[in-house]
C-alpha cells in the first residue's frame, strides 16, 4: 500500500474515532435536557432609534461599548455613532470603498477596517489633533478581508477569503500568527471572552476553534450544509453558535466537542447573514437575507420574534456589551437600534 | 513535486486529526446543564430577555414633568 494511501485509511479512521467520542458523551440531548422548560414568552422589540447617514449598503457594526457603534458601508465610510443620541462623533473616509468589515478596540482609542481591497486598516481615534488618520495598514492576506477584532491595541485578528485568519501585531504591522487549515474561505470569526482562543466560520462549512497563542486548531465543528457566514461566542464562552447560508443556525458545545441543537424553520429558506446572542444566552438574535431578523429562544430553539423594519438584507447585528439594546444594520443603509 | 506537497498535505491533515481526536469530552448532560444554568442566573439582567422600564432605557427620550 502507497503511503499516500495508508495516510488517507488513517485520516478516516480518525474521523471515525471522532464520530464515535461524540457520541460516546452522549448520554442525553440539549433537548431532552430542558424538555421540562417552557419557552421564553414573546419577545417584542421596538425600534427606538434609527441611525442615517450612510449612503449605500452598510455591511458591518460593531459596539465599542455599551454606547458608541462603529459602521461601515460601501459608500466609502466608517461612522462611530453615538447610539443614545444618533450623533455622528466620526465619520471617516476610507481609501477603499469596498468595506466588508469594522470592529472597535475595546479600549475605545481605535476603530478597523476592510475589504477588498485584502487590507485592515487600522484608525487612531485619540490623535493629538483630533483628526482621525489610517494609523497603520496590515498587509499580507492574499484574499478579501471578512472579518477582524481587536484583542487589545496592540493586536488584532483577522479573517480572509484567502482561507487564513491571521494575528498582528499593529505597531510593526508584523503577522504574529497565521491560523491556516479551512479549506475555503473564512467569512467571520469571534474572540472568546477569555481572550485564549477565537473561532472562525468559513465557506468549507465548519467552525474551527483556535488556541491564540500557538496557533493550533483544537476543534473543528461540521453539520452545516453550506457556507458559514455568521459566527459568535455563547455569553459564557462554552459554545459557539454559527449562521449558514443552508438557512440554519448551530449551537456546538466546546467541552462536549458537539452540535447540541440547530435552529431552523421550514418557513425560512434564506440565509443567515449575522448573528449575536443576547447577554444571558437566552436570546439568539439572526439577520437573514429575507430583510428580517429572528429572535430563537436558544435552549428551545423556537422562533420568539422578529424585527422587521428594514427594506433590505439585514447585513449585521450586535448586541451592547451590557446588553440594553441590540443594532440592526442593513443594505438599506439604514442601521436600528432595537429593545 | 507536487505528490511530495500532496504527501506533506496529507500528513499535517493526519496530524491534524489525531490531535482534535485527543480533546477531552464532558457528558452532553453536564454541558447542557452548564448552558441552562448560565441563562438562569443571567436572565433577570438581559435587558432584550425581561425588558427595560421606560424610564431607565437610554435609548428612550425621557419624559419631562410640568409641575404646575
Amino acid at each position: 500500500m502507497g503511503e499516500m494511501e495508508q495516510l488517507r485509511k488513517e485520516a478516516e479512521s480518525l474521523k471515525d474515532e471522532i464520530t464515535a467520542a461524540r457520541k460516546a458523551v452522549q448520554d442525553l440531548t440539549l433537548q431532552d435536557h430542558v424538555a421540562g422548560t417552557a419557552v421564553v414568552g414573546r419577545v417584542q422589540l421596538k425600534t427606538r432609534k434609527t441611525l442615517r447617514g450612510h449612503l449605500s449598503k452598510i455591511y458591518a457594526v460593531h459596539w465599542g461599548d455599551s454606547k458608541l457603534c462603529v459602521s461601515a458601508s460601501q459608500d466609502g465610510k466608517l461612522i462611530v455613532w453615538d447610539s443614545y443620541t444618533t450623533n455622528k462623533v466620526h465619520a471617516i473616509p476610507l481609501k477603499s470603498s469596498w468595506v466588508m468589515t469594522c470592529a472597535y478596540a475595546p479600549s475605545g482609542n481605535m476603530v478597523a477596517c476592510g475589504g477588498l481591497d485584502n487590507m485592515c486598516s487600522i484608525y487612531n481615534l485619540k490623535g493629538k489633533d483630533g483628526n482621525v488618520k489610517v494609523m497603520r495598514e496590515l498587509a499580507a492576506h492574499t484574499g478579501y478581508l471578512s472579518c477582524c477584532r481587536f484583542l487589545n491595541d496592540n493586536e488584532i485578528i483577522t479573517s480572509s477569503g484567502d482561507c487564513t485568519c491571521v494575528l498582528w501585531d499593529i505597531e510593526t504591522g508584523s503577522q504574529k500568527t497565521v491560523f491556516a487549515g479551512h479549506l475555503g474561505d473564512c467569512m467571520s470569526l469571534g474572540v472568546a471572552p477569555d481572550f485564549n482562543t477565537f473561532i472562525s466560520g468559513a465557506c468549507d462549512f465548519t467552525a474551527k476553534l483556535w488556541d491564540i497563542r500557538d496557533g493550533q486548531c483544537r476543534q473543528t465543528f461540521g453539520g452545516h450544509e453550506s457556507d458559514i457566514n455568521a459566527i459568535g461566542f455563547f455569553p459564557n464562552g462554552n459554545a459557539v453558535i454559527t449562521g449558514s447560508d443552508d438557512a440554519s443556525c448551530k449551537l456546538y458545545d466546546l467541552r462536549s466537542d458537539q452540535e447540541l441543537i440547530t435552529y431552523q424553520d421550514s418557513g425560512i429558506m434564506c440565509g443567515v447573514t449575522s448573528l449575536a446572542p443576547s447577554l444571558s444566552g437566552r436570546l439568539i438574535l439572526a439577520g437573514y437575507d429575507d430583510f428580517n431578523c429572528n429572535i430563537w429562544d436558544s435552549l428551545k430553539a423556537e422562533r420568539v420574534g422578529v424585527l422587521s423594519g428594514h427594506d433590505n438584507r439585514v447585513s449585521c447585528i450586535g448586541v451592547t456589551p451590557d446588553g440594553m439594546a441590540c443594532c440592526t444594520g442593513s443594505w438599506d443603509s439604514f442601521l436600528k437600534i432595537w429593545n | 513535486m507536487s505528490s511530495n506537497s500532496n504527501l506533506t498535505t496529507m500528513k499535517r491533515t493526519v496530524e491534524q486529526l489525531k490531535l482534535e481526536a485527543s480533546v477531552d469530552r464532558i457528558k452532553v448532560s453536564q454541558a447542557a446543564a452548564d448552558l441552562q444554568q448560565y441563562c438562569l442566573q443571567n436572565a433577570s439582567k438581559d435587558a432584550l430577555l425581561v425588558g427595560v422600564p421606560a424610564a431607565s432605557n437610554p435609548f428612550r427620550e425621557p419624559r419631562s414633568c410640568a409641575l404646575l
